[in-house]
């Protein structure tokens, strides 16, 4: 199996380095930037391993619920 | 008296705190491998600071489920007095021993340097030996030191008198510009619910000699001991 699992800060927490990259991206003239947040992408492959045990690992490892939300994708 | 120093790989200040807790008469302190799945016959524990798993993936996320951390929730659940420094504090939070969790520091730069703690509540067996308002003279080495908890866990710690510790400046005024890394309402450091647990970014361990120039962390260690030979005598 392969999945994709993406984390993601919580729209209300602040980011900070999104917010650093966001200014460095105007420095370098893109104009109107309006949000930059910076996340994690986490590629898996795994032999037998069922969903609800994934989103277990997301849930407990891979993210922090206080914090962040995940996605996970199931590619094949 | 016996104390418990948990090693995890990339620990880096667990010699300190052993120095720290085996400068008071009549304990001995000993290094616990991470690998390790039994506390006792251990009065206390101590999580100390470093850089565990190089902080991957998160801080503390990895060393979260090392084999001792189902010890020290069972020793945490029965009483056992829990500190958590730095690292070992980012630790107590992601094994939900301690609500809440740390952010990268707000200014995104590692920061490494002596500032100033308000003792927000001497309830609690880590600062009985302080006064309410004492400010207190120790250093900080993070970058992800900013504490965050959401709006109902806020209410509860102010509910509980949980949170321990603020940064302030050097006269006990809690404000912004004596804020090191964004944290929400300057918490540097809060206890668990039955206030046997502890964590805080801030590093006494390092402030417990004259000879590191200082010793305003020693209070919280005397009181952590104090409170373990009390519970002894019972």
């Amino acid at each position: 199996m392969k999945a994709v699992v993406t984390v993601m800060p919580k729209p209300a927490i602040l980011d900070p380095a999104g917010v650093a990259t966001g200014h460095a991206m105007e420095h370098l003239g893109l104009k109107g930037v309006r949000s930059v947040r910076i996340g994690k992408s986490i590629e898996i492959e795994v032999d037998n391993a069922d969903e609800k045990q994934l989103h277990e690992i997301c849930h407990d490892l891979l993210s922090n619920p206080v914090v962040e939300d995940y996605t996970l994708e199931i590619l094949s | 008296m016996k104390v418990a120093v948990i090693q995890f790989p990339g620990s880096n200040c667990d010699t300190d705190c052993q120095a720290a807790v085996d400068s008071f008469p009549g304990i001995q302190s000993e290094i616990v491998w991470h690998k390790e799945t039994s506390l006792a016959g251990y009065d206390a524990v101590v999580l100390p600071g470093g850089f565990s798993y190089g902080d991957y993936l998160r801080c503390g996320s990895i060393a979260r489920f090392s084999p001792i951390m189902a010890a020290v929730r069972a020793a945490a659940d029965s009483g056992v007095l829990v500190l958590g420094i730095c690292n070992g504090f980012q630790i107590l939070c992601e094994a939900g021993l301690l609500p809440g969790t740390l952010l990268r520091n707000n200014g995104l730069l590692f920061r490494c340097e002596r500032l100033h703690l308000r003792v927000e509540s001497n309830n609690s067996p880590f600062t009985s030996v302080l006064h309410q308002g004492q400010v207190l003279d120790i250093p900080i080495a993070h970058g992800e030191g900013n504490y965050f908890a959401d709006a109902e866990t806020l209410k509860a710690l102010h509910a509980n008198s949980q949170i321990l510790v603020r940064y302030c400046d050097a006269s006990g005024n809690v404000s912004s510009e004596a804020n090191p890394n964004g944290s929400l309402e300057n918490i540097a450091g809060i206890c668990s619910h039955g206030r046997n647990v502890f964590g805080l970014m801030p590093h006494p361990e390092r402030v417990c000699d004259p000879l590191l120039g200082g010793t305003d962390g020693r209070g919280i260690f005397q009181s952590m001991l104090e409170a373990v030979a009390k519970a002894k005598v019972k």
